[in-house]
């Protein structure tokens, strides 16, 4: 193997990655070796052994069951988040880039006000409103994905805009919806993938922040977040509960940076 | 001149927005803060009197025109749980948030910019693949869990560094940069990586510049093209994002301080906001929100000091 | 490359320097705390981690009991507590009740000083009564003293307070601190007559207390010259602080914790008069029928959750009251619903739900004590066929929903101690104000009624027994636990109490020379 293909190499390991977790996670929807919920008082906060492979946790229960359940949140959590990202952002860059004008003024400087609250502390102030609990955080993640997309979208529809093909079915007359979904949105289409991955990645860190700091997924909803918060109190004396669990989320997210490194590198070297 | 006036006429507008948005966020949050601050067994008689103390008897629009009248005037309001001006208490916390941010933005640098040339250099080879996934660990690692695994290795483990509280760097100075150690590490992992992968993207762009070329052709050696020319063309764009990274550090300590037991802004902010202390909380969001916007303004002006061509608009 | 390692090298000396230090600054403080020992224990400053900052300084406007236990110190009331609930005299001498029980005549010792110099007088007690019962034409500051309908000082040094009803709860109130006369500036620099006095409070950081050396309880003055109470919410925190030397005592210390600790410190530990239970709302169906309420108590396996949530260390319940207050307490409720599902099952069967009921259980979930014990609950409850479903809400909107409100199916939520059992068994009157549980019993009504106007100390702790069982019986509410409150000392101190009230008397610390 050459290295040319070997630059390949991470990409295919964050492919990898989400193919392996999104198994997990589809099989934790059937099986997983434990009920996750299910105490067992007698035997709490035992060491990894062939009978709990990562252990339990503070309540007896099969960590490696609750971690196989916590990716189904992870997910679902992920994807609704970057959906609602993307709808609204796409629907508020797409307007501002198109139509330019009064029209991106104000939405330009609506992002630009939400980018004004570092990390996670948008999504703060937006649980803070709305409460805690899965939905809401959704939401909360939700919006703060917004502005990533609408910069994005606001401006590859300003750079196709000014193309030759763009402009030439300007002047035959075609409608602006026609415009955007057949001559623009297509050549968007791959920054707006790598946004997708991104904002994917960020959604779980984002969540697992939150649920950390306890304004996250709140129980009886599994949550890797929640679940080192749990994990805190027994950092000395259950360290493989506290390491297990930071790692499920790293290496989703770490999934998702490759992805999108690795589309980033292929749409670089196609243009 | 012009850009100048354009850039800084939508600093304003965004100031204004994000002040409005701080605003009716707030409004909505349900809670009496009368009642939280004094809890379950509270007598109905001590909630009426501290109500009334705090002013909440007062319509919302009433207590917003004040905020805002007094903003103007520097006057922050005072704080419901404490009853001290926010101002004060915020000078109080500053410390502990600036130090984390100084120390973290040391280590992003000291590390980041070596290794960044180190592998920009060993790019072509197999290590540089290699490299390229741990800096995206680097990125992915929640910060927090970091902070865990710092605190497990050298503070439960080796006992090298404390895992929770501060010393005042006044006294004890030694003692202070121990305790910032581990918390400003964590927050820095995340940058350091960043620093890393957009130094090395940079040096390849500057590597593939004429000048470059023409310098190879002069004959000079590669290490006083890449010392003398490529770097420091490349330093100024990293530079330039040190502002993002600020921004980022500031909302990294938000849950660093809360691992490490810190009593910073973040420790604050989270705090108050169960507390439902408005006039802090939205105080603090503020701050915070017009120290990053100053920064991207300022960014903004570097850029185009540094590179004229930026249009009006894009 | 020669960058490279230059940098590479700077980096690892900063490491090296700082991780050397390290150990310079250790020994140094070793060093220093052995001085300490061998001259006068008398000038040592004692560091207390407390988890919630201070409220308010005012002791009539704090209503938060970390903040009432620190403060504590710094003021004295006319009666003062000991371990078992007892009241013994404080600034008052003596007192006496009339035989109608309306008139209480306390005589004030003298030499009595507050912080400031000033002799505290009857005049100052009259000041802190009125404020505390509005008499002064403002808004009562407390319930407890709105029954007072007039207070006179015969002389200097005595007070006669009359009642305008017979009421046996308001002996107890008279621990509430008094209060120099028309000083306005309680809330940022307080001053009472206690063993401490208010140093300086630095927000959300510390709280500063010095020895009261002109305290005229001579036999009590402290033995240690000043206390720091350090702000440290996060408990894991405060345990290596205290591992790494810094903090002296942590007065609520986590059972995991203590593990960490180990043999390294003494401790003090039991219950501490709270009521850790799951509320159930009567109001709301099927939870008003008593079978079904009696099902849930028999489905929950208390001592389960006391293993699981509080590491066994916590006291079982049984009724809506903690044995920490022996004298008034009904001993054997705890195992009237011992777990039987069997049974449970056949209760929810009488009661027409055989096969159980989805149920919603609010949480507030700032608390994880409560929220693990309802993750345990919903496992137990699922034996029965109830489905729970957990809605976590912030502690600040459960205030307003449940408590106020009363919007709620069920809910975990503890009750902090009380110095009087009418204050704690108040709460299922009828018509109490946050009778949140909506229970509704007028035999209940009736003997909480004669409980206070009794005169006779046995006759009104038969009272308040009975209604205990009343609760029981009814099973108007699942009663959990009183969890376990462990203070944690360095190794050579000592002496500190378990009081019924969150009180921390450091008066009680004593210093050994190992």
């Amino acid at each position: 193997m050459n290295l040319k293909k070997a630059k390949s190499i991470p990409f295919y390991i964050g492919v990898g990655l989400i193919v392996f977790l999104l198994l997990v996670m589809i099989i934790s929807i059937f099986y997983t070796p434990y009920d996750p919920n299910a105490m067992d008082s007698a035997n709490r906060l035992a060491a990894p052994s062939m009978e709990h492979l990562f252990g339990t946790d503070n309540f007896g229960r099969d960590i490696l069951s609750r971690i196989m359940e916590g990716s189904q949140t992870a997910f679902i959590i992920g994807i609704s988040s970057v959906t609602i990202g993307f709808i609204f952002g796409f629907l508020f860059g797409a307007i501002a880039g198109y139509f330019g004008g009064w029209f991106d003024e104000v939405i330009s400087r609506f992002i630009d006000a939400m980018l004004a609250f570092p990390g996670i502390l948008l999504a703060i102030m937006l649980i803070a409103v709305f409460n805690t609990g899965m939905t809401n955080t959704i939401i909360a993640l939700g919006i703060m994905s917004i502005p990533s997309f609408a910069r994005i979208t606001r401006s590859s529809f300003i750079q196709y805009k000014e193309y030759d093909f763009v402009k030439a079915s300007i002047a035959k007359g075609a409608g602006s919806f026609r415009i955007i979904f057949q001559h623009i949105l297509p050549n968007a289409v791959s920054p707006i993938l790598v946004a997708v991955a991104l904002s994917f990645s960020g959604a779980v860190l984002s969540e697992s922040g939150l649920s950390y700091l306890g304004l996250g997924v709140q129980p009886p909803d599994p949550s890797w977040g929640r679940m080192l918060k749990e994990a805190q109190a027994y950092i000395a004396s259950a360290p493989w509960y506290v390491i297990l669990t930071g790692l499920a989320i790293t290496f989703l997210v770490l999934g998702f940076n490759l992805l999108a490194d690795g589309l980033r590198d292929k749409q670089d070297r196609k243009a | 001149m012009r850009y100048f006036l354009y850039k800084l006429s939508s600093f304003i507008t965004t100031i204004i927005i994000v002040s409005i948005m701080i605003f009716f966020v707030f409004q909505l949050l349900p809670g009496n803060p009368a009642q939280i601050i004094l809890g379950i067994d509270a007598d109905p008689h001590q909630v009426a009197q501290l109500e009334k103390q705090l002013g909440l008897d007062r319509s919302p629009v009433e207590r917003y025109m004040d905020w805002v009248a007094g903003v103007l005037q520097g006057d922050l309001g005072e704080s419901l749980r404490y009853q001290l001006p926010v101002s004060d208490i915020v000078i109080d916390r500053i410390p502990v948030t600036a130090s984390l941010a100084i120390l973290s933005l040391f280590f992003t640098v000291v590390i980041g910019v070596p290794l960044g040339i180190f592998i920009a250099r060993s790019d072509g080879k197999w290590i540089s693949i290699f490299l390229n996934v741990l800096t995206q660990l680097g990125i992915s690692i929640p910060s927090f869990w970091f902070g865990f695994i710092l605190i497990l290795i050298f503070g439960v483990t080796l006992q090298l560094f404390p895992t929770y509280g501060y010393v005042p760097w006044s006294e004890d100075f030694l003692g202070a940069l121990r305790s910032f150690f581990l918390p400003s590490f964590a927050i820095a992992i995340g940058n350091i990586a960043i620093v890393i992968r957009y130094l090395r993207n940079t040096i390849l762009d500057q590597s593939k510049m004429d000048y470059v070329r023409t310098a190879r052709v002069k004959g000079l050696k590669e290490r006083s093209i890449l010392y003398g020319h490529i770097l420091r063309n490349s330093l100024i764009p990293v530079l330039t994002i040190m502002g993002l990274l600020i921004a980022d550090t500031l909302g990294g300590s938000i849950i660093i301080e809360n691992v490490f037991s810190l009593p910073g802004l973040g420790n604050l902010l989270i705090q108050s906001i169960t507390s439902r202390d408005f006039p802090l909380v939205q105080s603090m969001v503020l701050y915070i929100a017009i120290i990053v916007l100053l920064i991207n303004f300022i960014v903004d002006m570097l850029y185009k000091v540094i590179d004229p061509r930026i249009r009006l608009k894009g | 490359m020669k960058l490279v390692s230059k940098l590479a090298y700077i980096t690892i000396a900063i490491l090296l320097l700082v991780a050397c230090s390290g150990s310079n600054t250790e020994e140094s403080n070793g060093t220093a705390k052995g001085n300490k020992s061998e001259t006068l224990n008398q000038d040592e400053v004692i560091k207390i981690a407390m988890s919630t900052e201070v409220d308010n300084l005012d002791p009539y406007i704090s209503a938060a009991t970390d903040t009432q236990s620190m403060m504590d110190n710094v003021f004295d009331g006319l009666l003062d507590t000991d371990e078992t609930g007892k009241l013994i005299p404080a600034i008052a001498e003596s007192y006496e009740i009339s035989d109608d029980g309306l008139t209480y005549t306390f005589t004030l010792k003298e030499g009595v000083t507050f912080h400031n110099g000033s002799d505290l007088t009857a005049e100052d007690v009259i000041y802190s009564y009125e404020r505390l019962s509005g008499l002064n034409g403002e808004e009562p500051l407390s319930s407890q003293f709105e029954m007072i309908e007039k207070i006179e000082a015969p002389s200097d040094y005595e007070v006669v307070i009359t009642l305008k009803e017979k009421n046996s709860a308001f002996l107890a109130a008279n621990i509430r601190p008094i209060l120099p006369a028309d000083y306005e500036e309680q809330s940022t620099n307080p001053i009472g007559a206690g063993p401490f006095k208010f140093k300086e409070y630095q927000v959300g950081q510390k709280l500063t207390l010095v020895r009261n050396e002109e305290y005229y309880d001579q036999q009590n003055i402290p033995e240690i010259s000043e206390v720091q109470f350090i702000v440290m919410p996060d408990p894991e925190a405060a345990v290596l602080a205290m591992k790494s030397g810094e903090i002296d005592i942590i007065p609520g210390i986590t059972p995991q914790g203590l593990l960490q600790l180990g043999d390294s410190v003494n401790t003090v530990s039991g219950p501490q008069n709270m009521v850790q239970l799951m509320a159930l709302n009567h109001d709301v169906e099927p939870l008003n029928d008593v079978r079904v309420r009696q099902a849930i108590n028999l489905a929950i396996n208390k001592d389960i959750i006391i293993e699981t949530v509080a590491d066994g260390k916590g006291t079982k319940l049984g009724s809506n009251f903690s044995p920490a207050m022996d004298f008034y307490y009904e001993a054997g409720l705890e195992d009237v619903y011992a777990p039987n599902i069997e049974e449970a099952k056949s209760l929810l069967q009488e009661a027409g739900v055989p096969d159980g009921f989805p149920l919603e259980l609010t949480v507030p979930s700032d608390y994880s004590f409560h929220v693990d014990t309802a993750q345990v609950i919903v496992e137990q409850l699922s034996q029965i066929g109830i489905e729970v479903n957990i809605k976590p809400i912030e502690f600040s909107s459960w205030l307003e929903t449940v408590y106020q409100n009363a919007q709620y199916e069920a809910t975990v939520v503890s009750f902090t101690g009380k110095l009087d059992p009418y204050e704690i068994l108040v709460r299922y009157v009828s018509d109490y104000r946050s009778n949140f549980v909506n229970y509704d019993n007028k035999n209940y009504d009736e003997l909480i009624k004669k409980a206070i106007a009794a005169t006779d100390m046995e006759e009104m702790a038969g009272y308040y027994k009975e209604a205990q069982r009343l609760l029981t019986e009814d099973a108007a509410s699942v009663y959990i636990m009183d969890p376990d409150r462990t203070i944690a000392m360095r190794s050579d101190l000592e002496g500190l109490k378990m009081y019924p009230i969150q009180k921390f008397n450091l008066e009680d610390l004593k210093i050994t020379n190992q």
